[in-house]
Protein backbone atom coordinates (compact mmCIF):
# COMPACT_ATOMS: atom_id res chain seq x y z
CA UNK A 1 0.00 0.00 0.00
CA UNK A 2 2.61 2.49 0.50
CA UNK A 3 3.91 2.42 -2.90
CA UNK A 4 0.63 3.26 -4.15
CA UNK A 5 0.61 6.22 -2.29
CA UNK A 6 3.77 6.81 -2.72
CA UNK A 7 3.02 6.98 -6.67
CA UNK A 8 -0.18 9.39 -6.14
CA UNK A 9 2.14 11.66 -3.94
CA UNK A 10 4.98 11.53 -7.00
CA UNK A 11 1.82 12.41 -9.67
CA UNK A 12 0.81 15.77 -7.15
CA UNK A 13 4.68 17.04 -7.22
CA UNK A 14 4.37 17.04 -11.09
CA UNK A 15 1.18 18.60 -10.98
CA UNK A 16 2.95 21.14 -8.15
CA UNK A 17 5.95 21.27 -10.94
CA UNK A 18 3.42 22.46 -13.75
CA UNK A 19 1.46 25.38 -11.38
CA UNK A 20 4.95 26.60 -10.40
CA UNK A 21 6.14 26.63 -14.27
CA UNK A 22 2.85 28.78 -14.29
CA UNK A 23 3.60 30.88 -11.39
CA UNK A 24 7.05 31.59 -12.83
CA UNK A 25 5.61 32.56 -16.69
CA UNK A 26 2.41 34.84 -15.30
CA UNK A 27 1.81 36.90 -17.24
CA UNK A 28 -0.64 38.97 -14.50
CA UNK A 29 -0.40 38.92 -10.65
CA UNK A 30 -3.67 37.22 -11.23
CA UNK A 31 -2.24 33.95 -12.91
CA UNK A 32 0.27 33.96 -9.89
CA UNK A 33 -2.38 34.04 -7.23
CA UNK A 34 -3.98 31.39 -9.06
CA UNK A 35 -1.26 28.75 -9.27
CA UNK A 36 -0.12 29.89 -5.61
CA UNK A 37 -3.70 28.94 -4.39
CA UNK A 38 -3.82 25.45 -6.37
CA UNK A 39 -0.20 24.51 -5.33
CA UNK A 40 -1.57 25.11 -1.83
CA UNK A 41 -4.41 22.76 -2.48
CA UNK A 42 -1.96 20.23 -3.88
CA UNK A 43 0.19 20.64 -0.76
CA UNK A 44 -2.66 20.14 1.62
CA UNK A 45 -3.10 16.98 -0.44
CA UNK A 46 0.80 15.50 -0.19
CA UNK A 47 0.85 16.27 3.36
CA UNK A 48 -1.82 13.98 3.91
CA UNK A 49 -0.55 11.49 1.72
CA UNK A 50 3.05 11.90 3.67
CA UNK A 51 1.55 11.07 6.83
CA UNK A 52 0.03 7.49 5.95
CA UNK A 53 3.60 7.12 3.85
CA UNK A 54 5.09 7.10 6.75
CA UNK A 55 2.29 5.57 8.91
CA UNK A 56 2.11 8.55 11.08
CA UNK A 57 -1.95 10.25 10.57
CA UNK A 58 -0.98 12.91 12.75
CA UNK A 59 0.46 15.04 9.42
CA UNK A 60 -3.17 15.92 8.95
CA UNK A 61 -3.04 18.09 11.84
CA UNK A 62 -0.10 19.80 9.59
CA UNK A 63 -2.47 19.59 6.62
CA UNK A 64 -5.51 21.54 8.71
CA UNK A 65 -3.51 24.22 9.24
CA UNK A 66 -1.96 24.84 6.12
CA UNK A 67 -5.26 24.82 4.52
CA UNK A 68 -6.59 27.49 6.73
CA UNK A 69 -3.26 29.55 6.20
CA UNK A 70 -3.93 29.05 2.40
CA UNK A 71 -7.04 30.48 1.99
CA UNK A 72 -6.00 33.48 4.57
CA UNK A 73 -3.45 34.41 2.21
CA UNK A 74 -4.97 34.47 -0.71
CA UNK A 75 -8.00 36.40 0.42
CA UNK A 76 -5.61 38.73 1.99
CA UNK A 77 -3.50 39.15 -1.18
CA UNK A 78 -6.38 39.63 -3.26
CA UNK A 79 -7.86 42.40 -0.96
CA UNK A 80 -3.88 44.27 -0.92
CA UNK A 81 -4.60 44.36 -4.81
CA UNK A 82 -7.85 45.34 -4.65
CA UNK A 83 -8.01 47.97 -2.05
CA UNK A 84 -3.96 48.83 -1.76
CA UNK A 85 -4.03 48.18 1.98
CA UNK A 86 -4.89 45.06 3.85
CA UNK A 87 -6.70 46.46 7.05
CA UNK B 1 -12.61 -6.29 4.78
CA UNK B 2 -9.34 -4.48 4.73
CA UNK B 3 -8.67 -5.53 1.07
CA UNK B 4 -11.73 -4.35 -0.29
CA UNK B 5 -10.90 -1.05 1.26
CA UNK B 6 -7.21 -1.12 -0.30
CA UNK B 7 -9.13 -1.82 -3.54
CA UNK B 8 -11.46 1.52 -3.71
CA UNK B 9 -7.91 3.14 -2.16
CA UNK B 10 -6.45 2.34 -5.07
CA UNK B 11 -8.96 3.52 -6.91
CA UNK B 12 -10.11 7.01 -5.55
CA UNK B 13 -6.21 7.61 -5.74
CA UNK B 14 -6.06 6.86 -9.45
CA UNK B 15 -9.19 9.08 -10.23
CA UNK B 16 -8.04 11.80 -7.66
CA UNK B 17 -4.52 12.01 -9.15
CA UNK B 18 -5.58 12.35 -13.03
CA UNK B 19 -7.62 14.73 -11.98
CA UNK B 20 -5.20 16.80 -9.99
CA UNK B 21 -2.39 16.34 -12.90
CA UNK B 22 -4.98 17.35 -15.81
CA UNK B 23 -6.17 20.21 -13.40
CA UNK B 24 -1.85 21.59 -13.35
CA UNK B 25 -2.05 20.76 -17.10
CA UNK B 26 -4.82 22.79 -18.20
CA UNK B 27 -2.99 26.05 -15.82
CA UNK B 28 -0.37 25.45 -17.51
CA UNK B 29 -1.64 25.12 -21.54
CA UNK B 30 -4.84 27.46 -21.71
CA UNK B 31 -4.48 30.89 -23.15
CA UNK B 32 -5.67 33.24 -20.75
CA UNK B 33 -6.55 33.65 -17.26
CA UNK B 34 -10.16 33.60 -17.01
CA UNK B 35 -10.02 30.06 -18.74
CA UNK B 36 -7.31 29.19 -16.36
CA UNK B 37 -9.81 29.98 -13.89
CA UNK B 38 -11.79 26.70 -15.24
CA UNK B 39 -9.22 23.61 -14.49
CA UNK B 40 -8.30 25.60 -11.34
CA UNK B 41 -10.79 25.90 -9.65
CA UNK B 42 -12.74 23.24 -10.30
CA UNK B 43 -10.54 20.23 -10.51
CA UNK B 44 -8.51 21.01 -7.45
CA UNK B 45 -11.42 20.81 -5.09
CA UNK B 46 -13.00 17.34 -6.86
CA UNK B 47 -9.36 15.97 -6.71
CA UNK B 48 -8.91 16.77 -3.17
CA UNK B 49 -11.55 14.95 -1.98
CA UNK B 50 -11.12 11.89 -3.71
CA UNK B 51 -7.71 11.46 -2.53
CA UNK B 52 -9.02 12.14 1.21
CA UNK B 53 -11.96 9.36 0.73
CA UNK B 54 -9.63 7.50 -0.99
CA UNK B 55 -7.23 7.89 2.77
CA UNK B 56 -10.42 7.90 4.50
CA UNK B 57 -10.37 3.98 4.03
CA UNK B 58 -6.79 3.53 5.07
CA UNK B 59 -7.60 4.60 8.20
CA UNK B 60 -8.89 1.65 9.84
CA UNK B 61 -4.77 0.31 9.72
CA UNK B 62 -4.36 2.17 13.05
CA UNK B 63 -6.65 1.23 15.82
CA UNK B 64 -5.76 3.53 18.34
CA UNK B 65 -5.50 6.47 16.04
CA UNK B 66 -7.37 5.77 13.02
CA UNK B 67 -10.98 7.55 14.19
CA UNK B 68 -8.68 11.19 14.65
CA UNK B 69 -7.54 10.90 11.64
CA UNK B 70 -10.92 10.07 9.44
CA UNK B 71 -12.03 13.27 11.72
CA UNK B 72 -9.13 15.34 10.80
CA UNK B 73 -9.97 14.17 6.85
CA UNK B 74 -13.94 14.87 7.16
CA UNK B 75 -12.74 18.43 8.15
CA UNK B 76 -10.37 18.87 5.41
CA UNK B 77 -12.49 18.06 3.04
CA UNK B 78 -15.05 20.30 4.28
CA UNK B 79 -12.93 22.95 4.38
CA UNK B 80 -11.68 23.10 0.93
CA UNK B 81 -14.56 21.87 -0.57
CA UNK B 82 -15.96 25.29 1.38
CA UNK B 83 -12.79 27.49 0.97
CA UNK B 84 -11.90 26.69 -2.76
CA UNK B 85 -14.78 28.21 -4.58
CA UNK B 86 -14.99 30.88 -2.36
CA UNK B 87 -10.95 31.92 -3.20
CA UNK B 88 -11.47 31.15 -6.61
CA UNK B 89 -14.51 33.78 -7.43
CA UNK B 90 -12.92 35.85 -5.49
CA UNK B 91 -9.61 35.75 -7.74
CA UNK B 92 -11.94 36.39 -10.64
CA UNK B 93 -13.62 39.39 -9.27
CA UNK B 94 -10.53 40.95 -8.40
CA UNK B 95 -8.80 40.33 -12.08
CA UNK B 96 -12.51 41.83 -13.45
CA UNK B 97 -12.39 44.67 -11.21
CA UNK B 98 -8.40 45.31 -12.06
CA UNK B 99 -10.15 45.69 -15.54
CA UNK B 100 -8.43 42.55 -16.73
CA UNK B 101 -10.21 42.09 -20.29
CA UNK B 102 -11.24 38.42 -21.40
CA UNK B 103 -9.38 36.31 -24.34
CA UNK B 104 -10.79 36.69 -28.03
CA UNK B 105 -10.19 34.73 -31.02
CA UNK B 106 -8.92 37.55 -33.87
CA UNK B 107 -12.06 38.28 -35.73
CA UNK B 108 -14.50 37.84 -32.92
CA UNK B 109 -16.12 41.18 -32.56
CA UNK B 110 -16.12 43.26 -29.36
CA UNK B 111 -19.42 43.04 -27.75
Amino acid sequence: MPGVLLGAGLAILAGVFMLLARAFAGPTPFDRILATNAMGTKTVIFVSLLGFISDRPEFLDTALAYAIINFVSTIAILKFIEFKRIG
Amino acid sequence: MQPVFDVLTVFFLTVGCVLAVTGALGVLRMPDFYSRLHPAGKTDSLALVLIIIGLLFQCSRYPGIGTGAAIRLVLIAGFIFLTSPVATHAIAKAAMLAGLEPWRKADEPHV
